[in-house]
């Protein structure tokens, strides 16, 4: 067994194992940290894959970004647990056997009689002057350049959704009405009382 | 070698499992939107697999657009989120049974 196989097997063992526990587990935080372990392994997998830019891409976009959002947003919600875990165990067979179907239908057809090393022989490896952002970037941005502008534009408008529906109003807020501010006349706040002068 | 077929069947053992978990985790919405981001990780891994077997670079720009797609859905899926929970007080799929807001 070569190194890379090695590494592939661990790779592959430690995130199918982490994604075990993320759908098994009682507390969310564990289950999004687990979740935080499958994408470092897959990160793994997908570098012995060549696939160099989208490794580092994914611990950064997702170990980086979207689990940090989604263990802030566990954190701040206050959630009952044992409402939620209610009814586990019932799912439990109906869920095994999905996944069990599902899985012996999918080796069947991906298995190695039709997708093994003599249907599809490993390729050479990359030269090492071989650049994969450089190439990604040149298909990006000459091929696909269309779906990278409406990528940028989902991105943006997920951006101004996600901001638009959790900004919230309180009525007890003390805040600044910039405007009005600007339109105070000196009448409205100063008041002069004329009074006779005072001896003390 | 590492053949396509073992990168295959991680990619469908890790979708399975994320099926079972969307079974299992049926009234838990945090979890169901982790199962998602999983089901296109599998998905992913696919998509690389056959971009390294086929030395063709497409299918690593379709995991970056999917990444982008699921950075968004994770983001509008989790503000929806907050929102439900601050006026239900509670992320159970089994209280969202009215269209009402």
């Amino acid at each position: 067994m070569s190194f890379e196989k090695f590494l592939f097997y661990v790779f592959a063992f430690i995130a199918i194992a982490a994604a075990l526990m993320v759908v098994t587990r009682r507390n969310p935080v564990h289950a999004a940290l687990f979740l935080v372990v499958v994408f470092f392994n897959t990160a793994g997998l997908w570098m012995l894959a060549e696939a160099e830019f989208l490794a580092i891409s994914l611990v950064l976009v997702y170990v980086g970004a979207v689990m940090v959002l989604f263990l802030f947003v566990i954190m701040m919600l206050d959630v009952d647990l044992a409402t939620l875990r209610a009814g586990f165990m019932k799912h439990l067979p109906v869920g095994i056997l999905v996944a069990v179907l599902m899985l012996v239908e999918m080796i069947v057809v991906l298995g190695p009689s039709h997708f093994g090393l003599e249907k599809y022989a490993a390729p050479d490896p990359a030269p090492a002057d071989y650049n994969n952002t450089a190439q990604l970037g040149l298909s990006l941005f000459t091929e696909h350049l269309y779906a990278l502008e409406i990528a940028a534009v989902i991105l943006l408008v997920a951006m101004i959704a996600a901001m638009r529906l959790t900004l919230r109003k309180r009525a007890d807020t003390k805040r600044q009405v910039v405007s009005q501010q600007h339109q105070v006349k000196k009448k409205d706040r100063l008041r002069i009382v004329k009074m006779a002068a005072e001896e003390k | 070698m590492i053949s396509l077929s073992e990168y295959l069947v991680v990619g469908a053992l890790l979708f399975v499992i994320s099926v079972a978990g969307i079974f299992i985790n049926r009234k838990n919405l945090l979890i169901l939107l982790m199962c998602i981001e999983l089901m296109l990780l599998a998905v992913n891994i696919n998509f690389v697999a056959f971009s390294h077997f086929l030395g063709d670079v497409t299918g690593q720009v379709f995991v970056f657009f999917v990444l982008t797609v699921a950075a968004a859905e994770a983001a509008i899926g989790l503000a929806i989120l907050i929102v439900l929970f601050r006026s239900r007080r509670s992320i159970n799929v089994d209280d969202l049974d009215s269209l009402k807001g």
